[in-house]
């Protein structure tokens, strides 16, 4: 017999959230350790390396960072492209906050600070779930934020591992192309139809043409570019 | 460049985009063409970061197959369109460059 929801208590919640959050981790996990290798050989000392897991908490974001850390770029440039590849979590507020509505301004900090993609996905699956039932359990954040933790625990240690193994390998493993391979990796299989493949290709080609402009500003050119160009033929088909 | 300061201006920045719409919940609507525009995002922004990388050596243009980057960036793709699996292309990415870097003497 399925106890009713709104029995649950608070460290039943938490738990089982923890336990939801499990079978992404194998995902996370190598990426962590990929992050920790590629920051180091970017040249971030492992200090930094692993205070921007705790600080931006956001992966491809901060593979971004060391990228153009790596390449010299200003701090505003590196501030603006933050901005920009983090915009898709402001949809992630938008869609949990009628859930978050009653919690307390504390209770809101913590779990916006864990709103990464995975903790999300996890979370509005349980919240949609929810979504037809009657009654429902009134612990349902201590789910999110046992999702959420679960998997910033497991940021923090892959990131802490993958900066032990950078240390130890030689230069001439040239680890500095795991940072465009990982985009690629990324990147591939999001070009699912010709709107997001004129994106990329307009995109690129415009960082290419803007290399000799100052402060990799090139960079903001090409996104803004690229946005406009998948908009548009998305628009004509 | 003072590398702290940027990561802290970064980290607010991420927690207040995931904080926004959580506390402005019911008072302002999310546009549609913003929500359109963020699908294209990742590609344009990580497409941008890619192609130099690939194809600039040194400052200059090199989009030739003396370049082992563009060659080891074209396989992983190919990889990464196959598999979806971020580990499986760059293991081939990073085989590849080696074997080109013994191959080409670069």
């Amino acid at each position: 017999m399925t106890p009713s929801p709104s029995s649950f208590t608070r460290r039943q919640e938490f738990w089982s959230g923890c336990r939801d959050e499990l079978p992404i981790l194998v995902g996370v996990a190598p990426f962590g350790m990929i992050y920790g290798l590629l920051a180091l050989g970017a040249g971030l000392s492992p200090t930094l390396a692993q205070a921007m897991s705790a600080v931006v908490f956001a992966g491809s974001a901060q593979v971004v960072i060391a990228q153009l850390v790596h390449q010299g770029s200003p701090g505003l440039v590196v501030v603006v492209t933050v901005l920009v590849v983090n915009l898709r979590h402001a949809l992630y507020s938008a869609s949990v906050a009628p859930f978050l509505r009653r919690l307390s301004a504390p209770a809101k900090g913590v779990l916006a600070y864990l709103l990464t993609d995975e903790a999300y996905a996890v979370a509005i699956t349980r919240y949609l779930r929810d979504g037809e039932r009657v009654e429902v359990s009134p612990y349902r954040h201590f789910y999110f934020f046992g999702a959420g933790i679960t998997l910033w625990a497991c940021w923090q240690v892959t990131t802490a591992i993958g900066i032990y193994l950078g240390g130890r390998l030689p230069e001439s493993w040239s680890l500095d192309f795991t940072l465009p391979l990982t985009f690629i990796a990324l990147v591939v299989p999001a070009l699912k139809d010709r709107a997001s493949g004129a994106a990329a290709l307009s995109a690129g080609l415009v960082a290419l043409a803007a290399l000799g402009l100052p402060y990799r500003l090139g960079l903001i050119a090409a996104a803004l570019t690229g946005v406009a160009v998948g908009l548009g033929v998305e628009g004509r088909s | 460049m003072n590398l702290l300061p940027v990561l802290l201006v970064a980290g607010l920045l991420t927690f207040a985009t995931r904080l926004s719409f959580i506390v402005l919940i019911g008072r302002v609507e999310t546009p549609p063409l913003f929500v359109r525009a963020l699908r294209f995002v990742p590609a344009a922004v990580l497409s941008a970061l890619i192609l130099p990388e690939l194809i600039v050596r040194g400052g200059e243009l090199r989009p030739d197959f003396h370049n082992p980057r563009l060659i080891a960036g074209v396989l992983a793709a190919v990889v990464a369109y196959f598999t979806r699996n971020v580990l499986a292309t760059i293991a081939a990415g990073m085989a590849a460059l080696w074997i080109l870097q013994l191959l080409l003497r670069v």
